[in-house]
C-alpha cells in the first residue's frame, strides 16, 4: 500500500467562495471544532465543513486509486517469479493491495462519493495517484524493492492516519497497517536471498535500489515550505506529521537496513549528523516529481491504458452478475407467489 | 436495490464474528450483485487472514439510524439520570466490595 503526500490538486475546478455562515451553520462549526480541538473523530452522517469533506474525498480517493494502479507494476511479474513459493507471496500481496484499495473506496463513498464516480475520475485521468506507479519494474530485484522501500515509505505515512479525525478512514488505515508489515518484510527478505546469490543478481539488486531510492523519497511529497495545504490538514487532524518529517524518519530508518542488506543508497550526500541526531541527504529532483505526477513519467500511459482497459474488459461480468442477480430474485418472487 | 438497471452493484454492510462467543462487528463495506455474492466478496476483503468465523452481510439502505453527533436530543435525558450507576450510592468502607 502506497501513499505520498496527497495534497496534489485533482484535475477539478476551485471551488466556489463559501458564503457567510447563517447562525446555524455558524453552530455547527462551532460543535465541530470543538471535536477536532479535542481530537475527536467525525462520523459520516455528522456535520463537517465542505472543504473537510472535499478535501477527504480528494485524499482517501486517490489514496485507493493508488492502491489500485499499485497492483499493475508488481502484478507484472506473477507469471515471472523466481519461484513457487515467491508467486505465491506476490499473489497474496497484490490481492492485499485490490483489497485496501477497496477498504479506502468504501471509506470514501461514506463521504457523499460514488464508486462509479471515483473511477470515472481514475479512468478519464483526472484523478491522481501515487507518482511512485508510475516508473517500471525492470527486473524481479525491483519487486524486492518495491516491498523494502515503496511499502517501507508508506508505512512510515500510513501509521499516523491511522489517528485520523475521520473515523472510516482511520479505521481502514489501522486495518491496511496490519497487513503492510508483511509486504516490507517479504521485499526486504527477497532481497537479502539476492545478495546472497552471484554477482549479478547482487547488481541486479543495486541498480534496482539506485533506481528507485529518489523517486521513494519524493513519495513524502513536496517540502514543508511547498506544501500549502499542510497546515490546513494538520489543523483538521487529517495530517499528523509533515512531509519532511516522515521523510527523514525513513531515511534514518533506511540506512542500517541497507548496511544489513550490503547495498549502498545512491546518495553521495547521505551521512550521518550527530549535531542533528539524523541522517543529512542531497537534493530531492522535484521538477521530475512533478513532471510524473503530472503525466508525464515513463509509464503513466501505460499504467492508465491498463487500468481502462482492465475495467472496459470486465463490464460484461459486472453486468451479468447484475442480469444473474435480477434473475434470481424474480425465481424467488415467482415462488413465493 | 430492486431495479436491474443499475449501473453499480448495491452497496452492503458487512458483520464479521472474529471467533465463536464473540459477537459480530461492523468492519465495512462492499458492492456485490446480490446477497450471496456480498458473503464470497467479503470472505475475499474482509477475511484474509483467518479475521473470521462467520459473516453477516446486509444491504447498506436497509439501516436505520439515529441522528448523528451533532444533534444529541436523542441521547441527552439519560445524562442527568446518574442513579442508574453504582458510583452514585455512598456505601460505607466495612462493608468491602459490593
Amino acid at each position: 500500500m502506497y501513499t505520498q503526500s496527497f495534497s496534489v490538486p485533482d484535475g477539478s475546478p476551485a471551488p466556489a467562495l463559501q458564503a457567510v455562515p447563517s447562525g446555524a451553520e455558524a453552530a455547527l462549526q462551532a460543535h465541530f471544532d470543538a471535536v477536532i480541538d479535542a481530537d475527536g473523530k467525525i462520523e459520516p452522517r455528522d456535520w463537517m465543513p465542505e472543504a473537510y469533506r472535499r478535501t477527504l474525498v480528494r485524499q482517501i480517493s486517490q489514496h485507493a486509486h493508488s492502491e489500485i494502479v499499485g497492483m499493475l507494476p508488481e502484478g507484472n511479474w506473477i507469471s515471472r517469479a523466481p519461484s513457487l513459493k515467491r508467486k505465491a507471496i506476490l499473489v497474496a500481496k497484490v490481492q492485499d493491495e485490490g483489497g485496501h484499495g477497496l477498504y479506502l473506496y468504501s471509506a470514501a463513498e461514506t463521504l457523499g462519493t460514488s464508486r462509479d464516480q471515483m473511477f470515472d475520475a481514475l479512468h478519464s485521468g483526472k484523478a491522481k495517484y501515487s507518482s511512485i506507479f508510475n516508473y517500471p519494474t525492470l527486473t524481479w530485484a525491483d519487486v524486492g524493492v518495491i516491498g523494502w522501500l515503496v511499502d517501507g515509505a508508506a508505512i512510515m505515512n500510513q501509521i499516523p492516519l491511522c489517528r485520523c479525525s475521520y473515523g472510516p478512514y482511520a479505521r481502514a488505515m489501522i486495518r491496511v497497517c496490519k497487513e503492510e508489515s508483511f509486504h516490507q518484510r517479504q521485499g526486504y527478505e527477497s532481497l537479502l536471498a539476492m545478495m546472497q546469490g552471484t554477482p549479478e543478481q547482487r547488481a541486479m539488486v543495486q541498480d534496482a535500489v539506485n533506481r528507485w531510492w529518489w523517486p521513494v523519497l519524493a513519495m513524502f511529497g513536496p517540502p514543508d515550505e511547498n506544501s500549502p495545504n499542510s497546515a490546513q490538514g494538520m489543523r483538521w487532524g487529517i495530517k499528523r506529521i509533515s512531509n519532511d518529517a516522515l521523510r527523514q524518519k525513513f531515511v534514518d530508518a533506511t540506512v542500517p537496513q541497507a548496511e544489513v542488506l550490503g547495498v549502498t543508497l545512491p546518495d553521495p550526500d547521505l551521512k550521518w549528523n550527530a549535531e542533528r541526531g539524523h541522517h543529512d541527504f542531497g537534493a530531492i529532483d522535484w521538477d521530475e516529481f512533478w513532471r510524473v505526477v503530472n503525466g508525464d513519467g515513463p509509464c503513466n500511459q501505460e499504467r492508465l491504458a491498463t487500468r481502462v482497459k482492465a475495467w472496459n474488459d470486465g463490464a460484461w461480468v459486472r453486468e451479468a452478475a447484475v442480469a444473474h442477480a435480477a434473475k434470481r430474485r424474480q425465481r424467488t418472487a415467482k415462488e413465493a407467489a | 436495490m430492486s431495479s436491474p438497471a443499475l449501473k453499480e452493484w448495491p452497496l452492503w454492510e458487512v458483520f464479521v464474528r472474529s471467533k465463536q462467543g464473540l459477537e459480530h462487528k461492523h468492519c465495512g463495506s462492499l458492492h456485490a450483485s446480490d446477497a450471496q455474492h456480498a458473503l464470497q466478496m467479503a470472505r475475499d476483503v474482509y477475511t484474509r487472514r483467518q479475521e473470521g468465523v462467520s459473516i453477516w452481510v446486509v444491504p447498506s439502505a436497509s439501516i436505520t439510524a439515529s441522528e448523528p453527533d451533532s444533534k444529541d436530543m436523542f441521547f441527552d435525558p439519560a445524562a442527568d439520570k446518574i442513579y442508574r450507576h453504582p458510583t452514585f450510592y455512598e456505601i460505607p468502607d466495612q462493608v468491602g466490595h459490593m
